[in-house]
C-alpha cells in the first residue's frame, strides 16, 4: 500500500520542555519525524515550545511554531495553517494528551484534521487503564495467555479505601491515570501512605482516576517494542529486560537488550499477546510498547501496561538496534506498509523483519538527587531519573561496566579498591542497604557480593534474576585476579578489558595510574576494536558506520579519504547539562559535513539526535571518557586523516577531556585547552579580567576554613560560595554569615576534598545579563544579550530571560561587546564563549565566562535566526567570522546585539520539577530557586511585546497565567517596596489580594484592598476560616506570589510552595518574576494573542537586518 | 587475545574453517573433535531447540547471540530426543542457568550428549566471513585435539562437503509412531519423517489430528496402510537434490490427489516433483526474524527459517507442471528466495520455512489450518 495521497499537510506536536518522564528522546523522535515527511513531499507544521531542540531548527519543517503546546495555541495554529493531518504519537504524552483535548473540544472536526498514528479510541484504550485491562481480558480470551494484575479503579478516596479491601490489603500500587512517566504513582503500604498517594494522584489525574492493584513487586519485568502497519503486519523491534525487577519504574531501572533470561517459548508467549494487544487496542499504524511482569517462580505473564505512542523506550529501542521506530513510524502514519520501507542499515532488506542483535545492550539512569538533597532517593514507580547512558558490549559485563562509567558520575563504577575480603557483618549491611532500590543499588550488589554475601541472599534481597547476579560475581572474580595476579600478563588484561574494565579500574586495582595502564596495554597490543550496530546480527552487509567497541578480534572501520572531525558530545543529561549541548553538537555535525569533512559523534547517551546512525558520518556509541575517546581517535587516525577533535560543544564533559587528550598528542580544534583552563582557573582569569580592565566581584580562593572565613570577612557578607569545576552552580549557595558559612563547608566537606571552595561578592539587587558569542581571533560577533528576569544569585539556569533584553540601552550594550571582546581575545577563544556579567549600581562586573557553548546557544540562535553552533563549528576549523558572513551563515553585517527595534521578543523559561520529588516523609520539597541549578528543561515565548512573551513563556512551562481571580501574595521584607506596583496593577486588572498580616498591612497603608488570610502555623480560625494552605488545596487560589525568608532550612513558605506545586497553581518566588507576569497578564487580558511561525519570524528580522 | 579464561579448567579449543581462517578459544561442552559444514543461526532465543532440530545434523551451528545457556535446558523444549548438531560454537555461554523450569545447565548436558564446542571466540567475525565466503566444512578440536592449525586444516578438507548428501535417512525414524490427535479426532494424517521436529505433530495434534509418523524410506504402500485425510513431507538435513527417494514418494501422493502439506526439506521435495531444481544458497537462512510475504494477501509474517538450499521456480506467472499449474506462495523478501509453493489444481502446498516455529514467532501457525481446510475440502 504505498502513500496516502490525500494527506498534503501534517501537524507534529512536539512534547515540549524537558521534564523528568518526557526527555530528549521526544526530540530524536519528533526531528526523524519532521524530515521523513518533509522527504515525502507533505508540508510538515510543527508545535514545540521548547527552542532547544533540533526538531524546532527552521529547516527541519515547513512550518516551526515554538509556541505553548495548550489546546488554545494549537487551535490558533491550526486555524492558520488548516493541516489536513495531525501525528501526535512522537510527542510523547504532552502531545497525545493535546491531541485528545483538540478531538474532545471539537476543533479537529471543525478544521477538518485527521488524527493519524493513532485514533482516539485506541490512545484511551491504550492509556485508560479499566478499558486496558478489558484489552487484556479480549487477548486472553482470545490466545489463552496474559492478563492483568488484579486492580481496582478508583475515583475518590472513598473508592480508594474500599478497594484496598477488595485487593487484600497492603501493599498496593497506586496509578493514576493520564500523567506522564508514571507521575503521581506509587507503593503504599499503610492507610497514610495510601492517602497521601492516591490523594496527589487523583489530583494529578486529568480525569480524577487512579487505579489501585495488587502488587507484583520482584517479579521479572519486560517491555516490547512493536510496530503496526495498516495492512497489520507486526513486527516486534527489540525485547527490553530490566535488571531491577518490578517495583522500580522502567526509566529509573537498569535495563538490557535483549532479554537475557527467557527462553524462547517464554518470549513467544510475550510477543504473540503484544501483537494481539496492539490489535486489540487498534494502533492501526506506528509503534507502542507494551510492559510485562513474569513471575520467576512460575511464569505468571501479567501485562502492566502498553503507551499507543513512541515513547523513551522506543528512542532506546532503535539506538539499541538501529531500527528507527519514530522515521518508520512516520512513514506508516502516511500509508506506507512494513515491506515498502527498506532498512536502512542493510538498504537491501525490509523493514518488515525482527532485528536480531549479536551484542548486549545496557541503559542505565542519571539521578540528580544530590540537586535535592531534601529528596527520598527510594526508588519507586514515580521516575525520578533526569538522564541516561547506553552502552554496547559484546557481554552484559562489558555493556554494563560500560554504562557505569558513561554515566560520568562518581561512584557509578564498580570500586574495587577497598574490602573486598569477606566481612559477614559488611555483607549482611549493604544487602540491607540493597533491599531499598535506589541510585546506589547496583553498587551495594557488588559490595554485598565482595564481602561475601551469596546468590541466594542477593535474590532474597533483591530479586535480580540470578543471571544477572552470576555476571556480576563473574566481574568480581576478574577483579580478584586482578588484585591476586603477580603482574599484569598479558592474558589477564585482555580479559579484563574484555569484560568492560577501564584503565583507571585496573590501575586502582593494581595501584598504577591510568596512562601506565593504558602504556602497557598498547604495547601488549591489547585494544579494542569496533562492530557494527546493523540490526541483523551480520546476515546482511551494513551500510552505517555506527559503531561500538569490543576486546574482540576482528575491526569494521573502514578506511575512508576524506579528513575527519571528531565532535564530543556531551554524554547522558542531568541537570546543568541537557539536551542543549547536544543541539549544538549536531549542529557541528551537520555544518562540517556541508564544508566538507567526515563528521565522527561520539556519545552515550540514547535520547538525543546525535545519536542518532544518519546524523554523522560515522557514530560511536561510546563511553565520553578519556580512555573511550582515545582509543576511537586511533581507530580513527588508523582509517585516514583526523583534522581534530571537537570540545567546545558538548558541555562540560568533553571540555573535562580536552587537557588529557591534548597531553596525548590529539589535536583539539578551537579554542586550545591551555585557553579553557584559563577561563576555568579563577586566578588566571583574573588577569585576563585586569588586562582587559574589567571590573569583578571581589572573590577568593580557599583551602581551608580559615581562609574562608578571612575571605569572606574581606569581602564582606553576604558572599556566594561554591566549589570549583563544577557546572550547573552544584554546590553553589549564598551565605549570609560566619555560621552559615561554617555549616556550608561542613555539608560539602566531600567536593571540597576534591577541589578548593570559591567565595564571590554576592551581588544584591543586579541586573544579571548572559551573553553568547564568537570570536575568530580577530573578530566578534555578539550572538545575544539576554537580560535575566530573576536577580543575581539565581542560577542563569533557572532564571528566564528576554532577548533583546528589555531595560538594556545602548550604552549598555555597547559595554558589554567591549567586555566581551575583551575577554574573547584575552582567553583565546576561537569559537563561543558564554559570559556572565552583572549590572550592579551602573558597574558591569563579569560574574563568569565560559570558552564553549553554553546552554542559551540554541534559544539566542532562534531568537536572532543565525546558527551560532555551526558557525563556531567552523571557526574551530579555520574559517573566520568575515568568511562565514560572506557565505551566508552569519548574517552579512550587524549581530545579535544590534537588533532591529521592531525585533519581536523572546523569553526562556526554565522548567523545575518540583512536582516530581518528595522527602521521605512524603512531603514536597522546597521550589525556592537559588544559585544552584535545579531546571531540567526550558522552553520560549515570542511575541512583539515583552508581556505577550512572558505570559506565552509561562503558559509553555507550567500552565497559563490566570487573566482573574484570587491573588495570594506574601514577601519577604525586602521585596516589600518592590511589591507595591505589580500588587496594584493586578488589583486594577481585577484580581482579589489575599495575603498573610504582614503583607496586607504594607498593602493596605499603600491603598491596596487585601484581604487577610490565615497563616498555615495559624491553623484553622474559630470559625472555620481556612489557612492559606487550605485554600491552595481546595483550589480557591489561582496565583501565588511568595518570595523566600532568607535562604536554607524550612520556612514559612515552604507549605505554601509546595501545596502550589501539588495544586499547579503559578506560583512566583521572586518580585521580578511578578513584574513580568502582571505584563504578561495585562497582554493577555488586552487581546488577541497571536502565533508566528520561526520562518516568519526569521524573514522579519532578516529583511530588517537588509534595510 | 581474545580467548577467555572464565570457567577455569575449560581447555584450548580452535576452530579450523576449510579455506584456512582459524579462530582460538575455550573448549565448551565434550572435549574431542568435530566436523560438519559451519552454519550461523541468528535467533536470540531457542538454543536448546536448535540444537536438538535434525535438521542441523553434520552441522556446525555458530550462534551469533552472544551470551548462550542463560535459562539452561529442560525436558519439555527440545525438538528430538537428541542434540544433533555436530558442533556448537558460542561466544559467552552462559555459568548459572536461570529459569524456572531448567533442570541442567547447557554445558553439561553437551557434555553429556559427546557434543563438542568452542567457546570464547570472535562470532561476529566468524559470522561476517561465513557471510562472505559462504557456508564451508570446518573443523572443531580442543583439549587434547588441539594440534598444529596446518595438520587440522587438512583433516577438515578431508570431510565430505554438504553438497550432494542425504542425510535425511540418518536423523528420521526407523519405526513408525502415532502422535494422537488433541481433543476429538479430526483427521489422520501420514507424517513422512524426513528429520521431523517434535512440534510439528504437535501443531497438527492440536488440530484434531492424528498424526503417524513413518520413516523416510516409507512406500506409498505404507503411507496409505494409515488411510491418511492428508500426507505430510517433514523437514530435514542434507542436500534435496541427493535426496530422492521422498521425491518419488510424493509423486505418488500427487498422482492420487491426497492434500499434501511439506515443510523444508518437504517443500523442496515437492519443487522436485514438479520438475524445478533446487540449489545451494550461499549461507543459507537461519535464524526467526525472516520476512516472508504471503504473495495471495501481500500480508508479512515473522518466521523461523533453517535451510541452506531452496527451491529454484519461477516467481511471475504460474508454471505448468505433471500435476497442473503451480506457483510459488511465499518469497523472503530479504532476498527474494522461494519459500512456498502452491498446486492450483490439486490439494498440495509447501513452504520452505517453519510455521511450527519452535523456536520461533507464530505468525506463520495459520498454515496448518490451512491444511486442515485441504482436508476438509476433500471430504466435501
Amino acid at each position: 500500500m504505498p502513500k496516502r495521497t490525500d494527506i498534503q499537510s501534517v501537524l507534529v506536536i512536539g512534547s515540549g520542555p524537558i521534564v523528568i518522564g518526557q526527555a530528549a528522546e521526544f526530540d530524536y523522535s519528533g526531528t526523524q519525524a519532521c524530515r521523513v515527511l518533509k522527504a515525502e513531499g507533505l508540508r510538515v507544521v510543527l508545535v514545540n515550545s521548547n527552542p532547544a531542540t533540533i526538531m524546532t531548527d527552521p529547516e527541519i519543517a515547513d512550518a516551526t511554531y515554538v509556541e505553548p503546546i495548550t489546546p488554545e495555541f494549537v487551535e490558533r495554529i491550526i486555524a492558520k495553517e488548516r493541516p489536513d493531518a495531525l501525528l501526535p504519537t512522537l510527542g510523547g504524552q504532552t502531545a497525545l494528551n493535546a491531541a485528545i483535548s483538540l478531538h474532545d473540544a471539537g476543533t479537529l472536526a471543525e478544521y477538518g484534521v485527521e488524527l493519524i498514528g493513532a485514533n482516539v479510541a485506541a490512545i484511551n484504550k491504550g492509556e485508560d487503564r479499566d478499558q486496558f485491562k478489558e484489552v487484556v481480558a479480549a487477548v486472553a480470551d482470545r490466545i489463552g495467555h496474559g492478563e492483568s494484575a488484579r486492580s481496582y479503579i478508583c475515583h475518590s478516596m472513598d473508592d480508594v479505601l474500599k478497594g484496598v479491601e477488595e485487593l487484600g490489603g497492603y501493599p498496593v500500587v497506586v496509578r493514576p491515570s493520564f500523567t506522564m512517566g508514571g507521575a503521581g504513582s506509587g507503593f503504599a503500604h499503610d492507610e497514610e501512605e495510601l492517602r497521601r498517594i492516591a490523594g496527589q494522584g487523583l489530583t494529578l489525574s486529568p480525569t480524577t482516576e487512579v487505579l489501585l492493584e495488587e502488587s507484583i513487586l520482584g517479579w521479572k519485568e519486560y517491555e516490547l517494542e512493536l510496530m503496526r502497519d495498516r495492512n497489520d503486519n507486526v513486527v516486534v523491534v527489540c525485547s527490553i529486560e530490566n535488571f531491577d525487577p518490578m517495583g522500580v519504574h522502567t526509566g529509573d531501572s537498569i535495563t538490557v537488550a535483549p532479554a537475557m533470561t527467557l527462553t524462547d517459548r517464554e518470549y513467544q508467549v510475550l510477543r504473540d499477546i503484544g501483537i494481539e494487544v496492539i490489535r486489540e487496542v487498534g494502533v492501526d499504524t506506528g509503534g507502542c510498547n507494551i510492559q510485562f511482569a513474569v513471575n520467576p517462580a512460575d511464569g505468571r505473564v501479567v501485562v502492566i501496561e502498553m503507551n499507543p505512542r513512541v515513547s523513551r523506550s522506543s528512542a532506546l529501542a532503535s539506538k539499541a538496534t538501529g531500527f528507527p521506530i519514530a522515521k518508520i513510524a512516520a512513514k506508516l502514519a502516511v500509508g506506507y506498509t512494513l515491506d515498502e520501507i527498506p532498512n536502512d542499515i542493510t538498504g537491501e532488506t525490509p523493514a518488515s523483519f525482527e532485528p536480531t542483535l549479536d551484542y548486549v545492550v545496557v541503559k542505565a539512569p542519571r539521578f540528580a538527587f544530590e540537586k535535592f538533597p531534601a529528596a527520598d532517593s527510594t526508588l519507586t514507580t514515580t521516575m525520578k531519573s533526569v538522564g541516561e547512558a547506553m552502552a554496547i558490549g559484546r557481554n552484559f559485563p562489558e555493556a554494563l561496566n560500560k554504562a557505569l562509567r558513561s554515566l560520568e558520575k562518581r561512584g557509578s563504577q564498580f570500586d574495587f579498591t577497598a574490602g573486598g575480603k569477606s566481612d559477614p557483618a559488611l555483607a549482611a549491611e549493604l544487602l540491607e542497604e540493597a533491599r531499598r532500590p535506589t541510585d546506589g543499588r547496583v553498587q551495594a550488589v557488588m559490595g554485598a557480593i565482595r564481602a561475601g554475601a551469596t546468590p541466594e541472599q542477593i535474590f532474597e534481597a533483591t530479586h535480580i534474576d540470578p543471571w544477572f547476579t552470576d555476571q556480576m560475581f563473574l566481574i568480581k572474580e576478574i577483579a580478584d585476579e586482578l588484585a591476586a595476579a603477580p603482574e599484569l600478563q598479558p592474558a589477564l588484561l585482555a580479559e579484563a578489558k574484555r569484560y568492560g574494565f577501564s584503565d583507571a579500574q585496573i590501575g586502582q586495582i593494581r595501584l598504577l595510574r591510568e596512562d601506565v595502564v593504558r602504556e602497557v596495554r598498547h604495547a601488549l597490543g591489547v585494544r579494542p576494536v569496533y562492530k557494527t550496530v546493523d540490526t541483523c546480527a551480520a546476515e546482511f552487509a551494513a551500510r552505517t558506520p555506527y559503531f561500538y567497541s569490543s576486546y574482540d578480534e576482528e575491526t569494521e572501520v573502514a578506511p575512508r579519504e576524506k579528513p575527519a572531525v571528531i565532535i564530543l558530545g556531551s554524554g547522558p543529561n542531568r541537570i546543568g547539562q541537557g539536551i542543549e549541548f547536544d543541539y549544538s553538537c549536531v549542529h557541528a555535525s551537520f555544518a562540517l559535513h556541508e564544508a566538507g569533512y567526515e563528521t565522527v559523534m561520539v556519545n552515550c547517551n540514547p535520547e538525543t539526535v546525535s545519536t542518532d546512525y544518519d546524523t554523522s558520518d560515522r557514530l560511536y556509541f561510546e563511553p565520553l571518557t578519556l580512555e573511550d575517546v582515545l582509543e576511537i581517535v586511533h581507530a580513527e587516525q588508523q582509517a585516514g586523516p583526523v583534522a581534530g577533535v571537537v570540545v567546545q560543544l558538548g558541555g562540560q564533559t568533553p571540555l573535562g577531556l580536552a587537557q588529557g587528550l591534548k597531553d596525548n598528542g590529539v589535536p583539539i580544534v578551537g579554542t586550545s585547552p591551555e585557553a579553557i583552563e584559563l577561563a576555568e582557573e579563577r586566578g588566571a582569569f583574573g588577569r585576563v579580567l585586569a588586562d582587559a580592565g574589567l571590573p569583578a566581584p571581589k572573590y577568593g580562593t580557599a583551602f581551608s576554613f580559615e581562609e574562608a572565613k578571612r575571605i569572606a570577612a574581606q569581602i564582606t557578607y553576604p558572599v556566594m560560595v561554591r566549589p570549583s569545576y563544577v557546572l550547573g552552580g552544584r554546590g553553589m549557595e549564598i551565605v549570609y554569615d560566619e555560621n552559615a558559612l561554617a555549616e556550608y563547608l561542613e555539608r560539602h566537606a566531600g567536593l571540597i576534598e576534591q577541589h578548593p571552595v570559591l567565595i564571590d561578592r554576592f551581588l544584591d539587587d543586579a541586573i544579571e545579563i548572559d551573553v553568547d558569542a564568537l570570536y575568530d581571533g580577530h573578530e566578534l560577533y555578539l550572538g545575544g544579550v539576554m537580560e535575566h528576569i530573576e536577580e543575581a544569585g539565581i542560577h542563569s539556569g533557572d532564571s528566564a530571560c528576554a532577548l533583546p533584553p528589555i531595560t538594556l540601552g545602548g550604552y549598555d550594550i555597547k559595554r558589554l561587546r567591549t567586555s566581551t571582546e575583551g575577554i574573547a581575545a584575552g582567553v583565546g577563544v576561537r569559537g563561543l564563549i558564554n559570559i556572565q556579567f552583572a549590572l550592579s549600581g551602573d558597574i558591569l562586573y563579569v560574574l563568569e565566562a565560559n570558552p564553549r557553548a553554553s546552554r542559551t546557544v540554541p534559544f539566542t540562535s532562534k531568537a536572532t535566526a543565525v546558527p551560532l553552533a555551526k558557525a563556531a563549528a567552523r571557526i574551530s576549523l579555520g574559517a573566520t567570522i568575515a568568511e562565514l558572513r560572506a557565505e551566508g551563515l552569519l548574517p552579512e553585517s550587524g549581530d545579535g546585539g544590534d537588533l532591529p527595534m521592531d525585533a519581536p521578543i523572546s523569553v526562556k523559561e526554565a522548567v523545575l520539577p518540583w512536582n516530581r520529588f518528595r522527602d521521605v516523609h512524603g512531603h514536597g520539597v522546597d521550589t525556592v530557586l537559588g544559585p544552584e541549578m535545579r531546571s531540567t528543561g526550558e522552553v520560549m515565548g515570542i511575541d512583539a511585546v515583552f508581556g505577550t512573551a512572558y505570559a506565552k513563556s509561562q503558559a509553555a512551562a507550567y500552565g497559563a497565567l490566570p487573566h482573574k481571580g484570587r491573588a495570594f501574595v506574601s514577601v519577604a521584607n525586602r521585596d516589600k517596596r518592590a511589591l507595591i506596583f505589580p500588587a496594584r496593577e493586578l488589583v486594577a486588572m481585577g484580581f482579589e489580594l489575599l495575603a498573610t498580616s504582614g503583607t496586607a498591612e504594607v498593602l493596605r497603608r499603600n491603598g491596596i484592598e487585601t484581604t487577610v488570610v490565615r497563616k498555615h502555623g495559624q491553623g484553622e480560625g474559630p470559625q472555620g476560616e481556612k489557612t492559606i494552605v487550605q485554600l491552595i488545596h481546595d483550589g480557591d487560589v489561582d496565583l501565588i506570589v511568595n518570595t523566600p525568608y532568607g535562604t536554607g532550612g524550612r520556612l514559612d513558605g515552604y507549605d505554601i510552595r509546595t501545596a502550589a506545586v501539588a495544586r499547579a497553581v503559578p506560583c512566583l518566588t521572586t518580585v521580578q518574576a511578578l513584574a513580568a507576569a502582571v505584563q504578561g497578564i495585562e497582554a493577555l487580558t488586552r487581546g488577541e494573542v497571536g502565533v508566528r511561525s520561526l520562518q516568519e519570524h526569521a524573514e522579519q528580522l532578516t529583511s530588517a537586518r537588509a534595510l | 587475545m581474545t580467548t577467555s579464561t572464565r570457567g577455569a579448567g575449560k581447555a584450548p579449543a580452535v576452530l579450523v574453517l576449510e579455506d584456512g581462517r582459524s579462530f582460538r578459544g575455550r573448549a565448551y561442552g565434550a572435549l574431542g573433535e568435530t566436523f560438519g559444514e559451519a552454519v550461523f543461526s541468528t535467533g536470540m532465543t531457542g538454543y536448546q531447540e536448535t540444537l536438538t532440530d535434525p535438521s542441523y545434523h553434520r552441522q556446525v551451528v555458530v550462534m551469533t547471540a552472544p551470551h548462550v545457556g542463560n535459562t539452561g535446558v529442560n525436558d519439555e523444549d527440545r525438538e528430538s530426543d537428541r542434540i544433533w548438531v555436530s558442533g556448537y560454537v558460542v561466544r559467552d555461554p552462559a555459568r548459572t542457568p536461570s529459569s524456572w523450569r531448567a533442570t541442567r545447565s547447557l554445558d553439561e548436558e553437551l557434555c553429556a550428549q559427546g557434543v563438542v564446542g568452542i567457546s570464547g571466540v570472535d562470532t561476529r567475525a566468524l559470522t561476517r566471513h561465513l557471510r562472505e565466503r559462504g557456508a564451508m566444512r570446518v573443523g572443531i578440536f580442543s583439549g587434547p585435539a588441539v594440534a598444529d592449525v596446518e595438520l587440522l586444516l587438512a583433516r577438515v578438507r578431508e570431510e565430505p562437503a554438504m553438497s550432494g548428501r542425504a542425510l535425511a535417512d540418518e536423523v528420521a525414524t526407523t519405526e513408525a509412531y502415532t502422535v494422537p490427535a488433541q481433543g476429538t479426532k479430526r483427521f489422520t494424517v501420514a507424517a513422512v519423517d524426513l528429520g521431523i521436529k517434535g512440534m510439528t505433530p504437535q501443531r497438527m495434534a492440536e488440530r484434531g489430528i492424528e498424526v503417524h509418523v513413518l520413516p523416510a524410506d516409507a512406500s506409498l504402500e505404507e503411507v496409505y496402510a494409515v488411510d491418511p485425510d492428508g500426507v505430510f513431507f517433514s523437514n530435514g538435513p542434507g542436500d534435496p537434490s541427493a535426496t530422492d527417494h521422498p521425491v518419488e514418494l510424493m509423486r505418488g501422493v500427487l498422482e492420487r490427489g491426497t492434500p499434501l502439506f511439506g515443510i523444508c526439506l518437504g517443500n523442496q521435495m515437492l519443487g522436485r516433483a514438479l520438475g524445478f531444481g533446487t540449489f545451494k544458497l550461499k549461507y543459507g537462512h537461519r535464524g526467526i526474524n525472516q520476512p516472508v510475504q504471503d504473495r495471495a494477501t501481500g500480508k508479512v509474517e515473522v518466521t523461523a527459517h533453517n535451510h541452506g538450499f531452496a527451491v529454484d521456480a519461477p516467481l511471475g506467472a504460474p508454471s505448468d507442471t505433471p500435476y497442473g499449474r503451480a506457483e510459488v506462495s511465499h518469497v523472503c523478501l530479504n532476498d527474494d528466495v522461494v519459500e512456498g509453493l502452491r498446486l492450483l489444481d490439486r490439494p498440495a502446498f509447501s513452504v520452505q520455512y517453519h510455521p511450527e516455529a519452535a523456536a520461533g514467532p507464530h505468525d506463520a501457525a495459520y498454515l496448518f489450518d490451512r491444511f486442515v481446510s485441504l482436508m476438509e475440502g476433500q471430504r466435501a
